[in-house]
């Protein structure tokens, strides 16, 4: 059935693209915009509640901007803490698009952090071209097992993944806290909790030392910008990508186009975790050296906020990971300039997430800058 | 009430579906809607029960203007509709979907049920629509369903109904009862507009046609000196012919064989009892009967949807009883799926992606673990041309096209694909006469070119018309065939049959 008569005029025309409509461009661009600036004066009047006095608000939103990107190092610290929020919020994002709702970062990176640090010290003798890309695969792998336990039971169990990969969260840090222990592990002569540095072999370098030492910006940028063009080409160009997307938007026309619902499950948590694990080594190759309990610090839960925020789109997820990097890094300048709690910073980031929740609440909001007419779906 | 739409125009994008549309619709009357897929009807619609506001144009109720900004004016203003996809919650009783959203309290918020049972029955007297009260939704057919649809709508004293496709899933008996229903309404003063795209039926039951093509009016006429065929062609804007041409019946090998198959429903009970049939290459075996007798059942074990309990189905000399959804697609079987809403298609997909929906990993789509979009969206578009679904772009989402489009999209997809067997349910819902037209001729020479057909329609007249032989099911057995290709078949037997009074004939 492939007859390859020459295209026609009304083909030619059937295969243009429509100019993005205003709907969309509205959704995808201004609403979030409106929401970190609701979020932002929600915020001033939490401070105002908490009796913190005008100037002060005014001065620790300079920081707030002047601590992210008001100078290299500002710039350099919003890269190192949007990094892993990039990358394990990709993962998720590959997840939600696949309709399942994965809580378990936070584990996947423990995990994947964990088994990228032992591969970090523990191998000798390669050279960096060699150990470093195992230490990030071995990540990877690490945290794509993690996640895909819990796809294992979804599919045969039908035990649903909020529950397991919450479970598996508080797992795995018992898991880090016992393996941190153990005397293969653990660094010589410490009673604590802490492993073994990682060989300078694994390490991802440092980018800018040669400008100033104390730039932490590393080669993990080029791993999330890679991760955000692989994620985007999974997703959009790939057939199991397809399968994920139709298995996520509508399940019943999925299973008659024969696409396996249970191998969708397993392998969307599989590259979920994936990500999630190369976001724990990230953190322990390129920022920490090594692991201690705790080294995950909420990562994984603050890359669902990020996931959601940029829509479950690659390219969306790469700018709310540098929106929530540049929070991060503005606020603890914030706390240094003008005093104010880093909490602040917690209540700003969950209240954009509330307002993207709510695009009719942010409409209302701010109604100049939409269109009137409301979404129209018929059938 | 009439209602009058003034100059009424609806622009989507770059779509416009209504083009200053005048229509009147008057107390005691029945108005006719017909048009072609994509013609604007359900829009127009959706406009006036206050879905949908108008770019332009004005509704005009006993001569005053009024705007709806949501459903609920609508309703307040007496106008209700009836969507062609039921909106009914399948675990309530038939008074808890009547009072849904406008609930008769007592003191404390207390639930009236005892008042609305009470309203729901004397609406079924006043209008004979006999619904228990009491029944829950999901154990009601759809014919008694759409009846709690229209008591809904009733219920919220409107006295403008508007029925959208309400009779393409009814058997020929529920029309008829369906019809008398609508005209004791019309007799007691309502007014109603029907949209159907079953010429027979808008002839008999309205007062007055309106026709629409392109977003516009095309014409008004009177069914008491319209035909058929002067209405198909004031709506397509040519003659539709409403015999196939069929070549004659040369069956080949035998393609599909159903062995004493047995399927159950979710709930245990037997769907399928004990089935056998064959379908040869270069043959078109219908199968007739009253929805739900397992006909649909019987389909989805055939295409790998449900397992059979048992029984055994071969297809060109393998045995696939086991065999996968995937292995049955690749093996060369086609499917038509009966809700092409529910399992056909996925809204929030391109029509690309859509016609790509289960062949997306064929070699001419895919190479290694990439999908080949530029080839994928030109195959579209070349398909989307032949089958006239009408649309402005293959990027643009599939629930952005009207029904009926949404329906040739799927058959499309299934017809251009390299099949040897092709299993339809319903392939034609909802499609206007001149796309039901190409689809029985596009399926016709799928047949011609050695295909072996196997389809399901509750139409009876499609079932004649393109039928090489007929089975009839009811109650989860074949209880009657039919040799079509020996000639004429005698249409009352068949209708006879799916009633399941006939004893097992070979006519
Ligand atoms: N939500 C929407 N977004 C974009 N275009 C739409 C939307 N709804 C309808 N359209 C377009 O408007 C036109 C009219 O559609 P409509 O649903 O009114 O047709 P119809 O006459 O009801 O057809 P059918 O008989 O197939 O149901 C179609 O071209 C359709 O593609
Ligand atoms: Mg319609």
């Amino acid at each position: 059935m492939t007859d390859q008569t020459a295209p026609d005029a009304l083909t030619q025309k059937l295969l243009q693209r429509a100019a993005p409509g205003r709907a969309e461009f509205e959704d995808l661009v201004i609403v979030p915009i409106f929401a970190v600036i609701a979020a932002l004066i929600l915020g001033a009047l939490v401070m105002l509640a908490t009796a913190v006095d005008l100037p002060t608000i005014g001065q620790s939103y300079v920081a707030l901007i002047r601590g992210s990107v008001g100078s290299l190092n500002a710039v350099s610290e919003t890269l190192t803490a949007a990094a892993p929020l990039v990358l394990a919020g990709l993962g998720l994002a590959l997840g939600f698009r696949a309709g399942l709702f994965n809580i378990g970062a936070e584990g996947q990176i423990v995990i994947g952090g964990l088994v990228a640090v032992i591969v970090g010290f523990s191998v000798t003798g390669l050279p960096f071209a060699l150990h470093l890309p195992l230490a990030l695969l071995a990540g990877a792998a690490a945290g794509a097992f993690y996640a895909s336990i819990a796809g294992w039971l979804r599919a045969t169990t039908g035990a649903h993944e909020v529950i397991t990969t919450i479970m598996l969260n508080l797992i795995s840090y018992r898991i880090l806290d016992y393996v941190l222990r153990q005397p293969f592990i653990q660094r010589e002569g410490r009673a604590d909790p802490i492993s073994q540095s990682v060989l300078e072999t694994a390490q991802l370098p440092q980018l800018l030392t040669w400008i100033d030492p104390n730039l932490r910006v590393h080669a993990g940028v080029f791993l999330v910008l890679g991760a955000v063009a692989l994620a985007h080409w999974l997703l959009f160009r790939s057939k199991i990508g397809f399968e994920f997307r139709a298995s996520g938007k509508n399940p019943d026309a999925a299973r008659y186009a024969g696409i396996r619902a249970s191998l969708i499950i397993i392998a969307a948590m599989a590259s979920a975790g994936a990500m999630a694990g190369l976001a724990g080594a990230n953190q322990v190759l390129g920022v920490l050296d090594r692991a201690t309990p705790g080294f995950s610090a909420g990562i994984g839960f603050d890359a669902i906020s990020v996931a959601l925020l940029g829509r479950s789109h690659p390219v969306g997820v790469l700018f709310a990971g540098l929106l929530f990097g540049a929070l991060e890094a503005g606020g603890r300048q914030m706390q240094v300039d003008a005093g104010v709690s880093i909490d602040l910073i917690g209540i700003i980031q969950a209240l954009i997430i509330v307002f993207i929740a709510a695009p009719l609440l942010v409409r209302a909001i701010f109604p100049w800058g939409f269109r009137k007419s409301r979404q129209e779906r018929g059938a | 009430m009439d209602v009058v739409l003034r100059g009424i125009t609806k622009r989507f994008g770059p779509v416009i579906a209504n083009a200053g549309i005048d229509l009147d619709i008057r107390a005691g009357e029945v108005l006719g809607l017909l048009g072609e897929n994509g013609a604007g009807k359900s829009t127009l619609m959706n406009v006036l029960c206050g879905l949908y506001q108008p770019d332009e144009g004005e509704i005009v109720i006993d001569g005053n203007p009024v705007t709806f900004s949501g459903p609920g004016e609508a309703i307040e203003a007496g106008i209700g509709m009836v969507h062609q996809h039921f909106m009914l919650v399948p675990v309530f009783t038939v008074a808890e979907n009547v009072i849904l959203g406008i609930e008769p309290t007592k003191r404390i918020d207390y639930l009236d049920l005892a008042t609305a049972r009470r309203q729901v029955r004397e609406i079924g007297v006043q209008y004979g629509l006999d619904v228990d009260p009491d029944a829950l939704i999901e154990t009601l057919p759809v014919g008694v369903q759409q009846r709690v649809e229209i008591i809904k709508v009733l219920f919220r004293s409107a006295d403008v109904l508007i029925l959208d496709e309400p009779t393409a899933v009814l058997t020929p008996q529920e029309v008829e009862e369906f019809f008398g229903i609508v005209r004791s309404l019309r007799d007691a003063g309502k007014a109603i507009v029907f949209i159907t795209h079953k010429l027979d039926e808008i002839l008999e039951i309205s007062d007055r046609i309106s026709v629409l093509r392109g977003g516009r009016i095309a014409g008004h006429g009177d069914p008491k000196n319209l035909t058929e065929e002067q209405l198909a062609e004031m709506m397509v804007g040519r003659p539709v012919s409403f015999e196939v041409q069929k070549a004659p019946y040369k069956p080949g090998a035998v393609l599909l064989e159903v062995q004493n198959l047995t399927v159950l429903r979710h709930s245990g009970e037997v769907a399928v009892d004990d089935v056998s049939l064959t379908v040869r290459s270069g043959e078109i075996v219908g199968i007739a009967g009253v929805q739900g007798n397992g006909q649909s059942a019987l389909i989805e074990a055939i295409v790998g949807l449900r397992r059979p309990a048992a029984g055994a189905i071969l297809y060109d000399g393998g045995d696939i009883t086991r065999a996968s959804v995937r292995a049955r697609h690749a093996m060369g079987i086609a499917h038509i799926p009966e809700d092409r809403q529910r399992s056909g298609i996925i809204g929030d997909f391109t029509i690309g992606e859509n016609m790509a929906l289960n062949c997306y990993y064929e070699a001419r789509y895919a190479s290694g673990p990439a999908i080949n979009w530029p080839d994928v969206m030109a195959g579209a578009a070349r398909y989307v041309a032949d089958f006239d679904v009408r649309t402005p772009s293959v990027y643009a989402k599939a629930y952005q096209l009207s029904g009926g489009n949404q329906q040739k999209l799927v058959v499309a997809r299934e017809l251009t694909r390299d099949t040897k067997l092709l299993i339809a349910a319903q392939p034609t819902r909802g499609l206007d006469v001149g796309s039901v037209e190409y689809i029985h001729n596009r399926i016709i020479d799928a047949r011609d070119e050695g295909d072996g057909v196997l389809f399901m329609s509750s139409e009876l007249d499609e079932i004649l018309a393109l039928s090489d032989r007929i089975l009839v099911m009811f109650k989860g057995r074949i209880i009657a065939e039919f040799d079509a290709f020996k000639g004429p078949v005698d249409r009352n037997a068949v209708g006879l049959a799916m009633a399941g009074s006939a004893p097992r004939a070979a006519a």
